[in-house]
């Protein structure tokens, strides 16, 4: 288990962190923290409390100021999750355009459930709330990007070119 | 063909550059306003505009911003609400992604007219792609004079940050956004003191939906009696709609209010008609998954048997007994093979996740209604079930700090209120239901005469 003294944000890191900050009046860098908190995610895959006491000594804030912004928001992962986390929208529109069925699909494929994470720790897939794509459904996000109207072919297509990558 | 204001000039290739957006006469309102109108005469054309906030609430955007507090000393902010969370709405996103520098045109006159130096476009996380489109953007009116320093050497000063968000719902409610713009979690204040008053750092602030900002550039370029022509009495101008679920053309569209639903629904030019050939209109959630959902009968005719048009007042007409609200604009629409059961039950997990969990009728009561519908749906409900779930709507509506609560109630209490023969077929026939597309091949309607007396 790495400890706070392990972690030490990038340069190119810090550098955005601190261009952040500069967005908010003197003294209110804590509301930096929702950006500052994606970013290091994207780093570091997951919110461990190392990272998260590190982001609370960067905005000179307690380390529980932190873990109450992280555990309210559901974008940030408490645990680590697969390289690529397939996050299907599951609220009504996309259900109505076959959005559980194509998750079952998805689930079968990889032989998983909901919430975990494959063998070989490339996917996550887990369901989550309208994700404001409702006429482009069904659809996921995976990372940066919406992957909309999909079809069962499409993420054949998607989990074949993501397996292929890595290889 | 409708006017169009917003999505005029959607045809023109790369209107997210900023030279192209200049080609079609951006900016042009930036320099009206801040070379030749006071900031006090901004917020009368717009409130000379009729427009309504385009978030939800339709409350007047002018008669909002003339509430603003103007202490010496204190800065003021603009907040653009860009956290689109609302099920079934998804046409700030589609307006950003495409046409980025119309909503920082707008801004520009809206923060002006308020006397903000600083604006925060607060962001919904997951719309990354939507985020860099935004920076890029600010970052070319920036180096084009359009912000920063003495913009225009009139010396006015403003700034536009964007903000992101990470997944949480409620931030979409205006004390709540500013909670988390401050780094914390999105809990909703209690007001009085509003935010004209106290908001951001408790500082007057104005918290304005993407679209009703974007806007006033062109209300300001061509007059707020202009606007105010278009529309239908007090539902002025034109509203972009989300329009989902099971209908041949999912989009988004911009209509001029006054239209009406049966041409919205099945013309051409909009939604297209049902998605699947057969299979009829059962129901549509108007404005969003918060509002009512209504029955193609009441949907298409008011109780009165008038045409139901999309206006502010014709779709509340008729108040929750018969009628719904415009709201978001976030038009879904289903067809008979859909569950309003299931449906309900989908939206109760949505209110139950997302709910902040500081007003314990709202925490407990989503988490109920959940549980209440998750096991009618499932073939377990009981008959006293359908009018629990009535109840516990009733002891959430309007004993919550903010508009959730309400807006958690609204779907399932206009569910049973229309579609209470669903409810009793899914007690009376467990084993009918067990499989999760069960009216895909039996359509309710076949059943209707047993329940309908």
């Amino acid at each position: 288990m790495s400890t706070i003294q392990d972690i030490q944000f990038s340069d190119a890191i810090m550098s955005r962190i601190n261009e952040y900050i500069a967005r908010y009046p003197e003294g209110r860098q804590k509301s930096a923290i929702l950006p500052i908190l994606h970013l290091v995610q994207d780093e570091y895959g997951w919110m461990s409390e190392p990272v998260m006491n590190k982001v609370a000594e960067i905005l000179s804030i307690k380390p529980i100021e932190v873990y109450e912004v992280v555990t309210f928001y559901t974008m940030y992962n408490l645990k680590p999750v697969g390289k690529y986390k397939l996050e299907f929208c599951g609220t009504s529109c996309c259900v109505l355009r076959g959005a559980e069925n194509l998750m079952d699909y998805t689930l079968n494929k990889l032989g998983i459930k909901e919430g975990e994470t494959t063998a070989d720790g490339l996917f996550t897939v887990t369901r989550v709330e309208c994700l404001g794509a409702c006429g482009y459904a069904p659809m996921m996000q995976v990372g940066d990007d919406y992957l909309e109207h999909l079809t069962p072919e499409s993420i054949d297509e998607f989990i074949e070119s993501r397996r292929n990558t890595v290889k | 063909m409708g006017r169009k204001i917003i999505l005029e000039h959607y045809n023109v290739p790369n209107l997210k550059d900023y030279e192209v957006y200049r080609s079609v006469g951006g900016y042009r309102a930036v320099e009206k306003a801040l070379k030749s109108m006071t900031p006090d005469e901004v917020v009368q054309e717009v409130k000379r505009s009729g427009l309504r906030g385009r978030g939800g609430a339709g409350f007047p955007t002018g008669m909002k911003w003339s509430f603003i507090a103007k202490p010496e000393g204190k800065p003021r902010y603009l907040l653009c609400n860009a956290d689109e969370s609302e099920p079934g709405t998804f046409k700030d996103r589609y307006m950003m992604q495409y046409n980025p520098h119309f909503l920082i045109d707008g801004m520009i006159c809206s923060a002006y007219a308020l006397g903000c130096n600083t604006a925060y476009i607060y962001v919904r996380g997951e719309y990354k792609f939507i985020i860099k489109i935004l920076e890029k953007a600010i970052l070319e009116a920036k180096a084009n004079g359009w912000l920063g320093k003495n913009i225009l050497g009139t010396g006015y000063d403003l700034e536009i940050y964007v903000h992101t968000g990470a997944g949480a719902y409620i931030c979409g409610e205006e004390t709540a956004l500013i909670e988390s713009i401050e780094g914390k979690r999105g809990n909703p204040r209690i007001k009085p003191p509003f935010p004209a008053v106290s908001g951001l750092y408790g500082c007057p602030t104005v918290v304005n939906n993407v679209e009703s900002l974007a806007v006033v550039s062109w209300i300001i370029q061509n007059g707020g009696d202009e606007y105010s022509k278009i529309g239908l009495g007090n539902s002025t101008g034109t509203k972009l709609i989300s329009a989902s679920g099971n209908i041949r053309k999912p989009g988004v569209y911009e209509i001029e209010l006054g239209l009406s639903v049966e041409e919205f629904m099945y013309s051409d030019e909009y939604c297209g008609g049902m998605q699947h050939e057969g299979r009829d209109l059962k129901a549509v959630v108007a404005g969003g998954s918060s509002v009512p959902i209504l029955p193609k009968e009441l949907i298409l005719k008011t109780a009165s048997g008038e045409n139901r048009l999309m206006t502010y007042e014709s779709l509340s007409d008729g108040g929750f007994k018969t009628g719904t609200m415009l709201g978001s604009g976030g038009f879904i629409v289903y067809d008979e093979a859909a569950c309003i059961v299931r449906n309900t039950w989908n939206f109760s997990r949505f209110y139950h996740h997302e709910s902040c969990g500081q007003c314990s009728p709202c925490r407990e009561g989503t988490g109920w209604l959940e549980k209440v519908l998750h096991r009618v749906e499932h073939g377990t409900g009981r008959w006293a079930d359908i009018d629990l779930l009535v109840e516990i709507t009733k002891k959430i509506e309007g004993n919550t700090i903010c508009p959730f609560g309400d807006a958690a109630s609204w779907p399932v209490a206009s569910a049973v209120r229309h579609f209470r023969h669903e409810f009793e077929y899914h007690v009376r026939y467990p084993e009918k239901i067990k499989n999760r597309e069960h009216f895909a091949s039996e359509p309710m309607r076949l059943f209707m005469n047993e329940f309908v007396k």
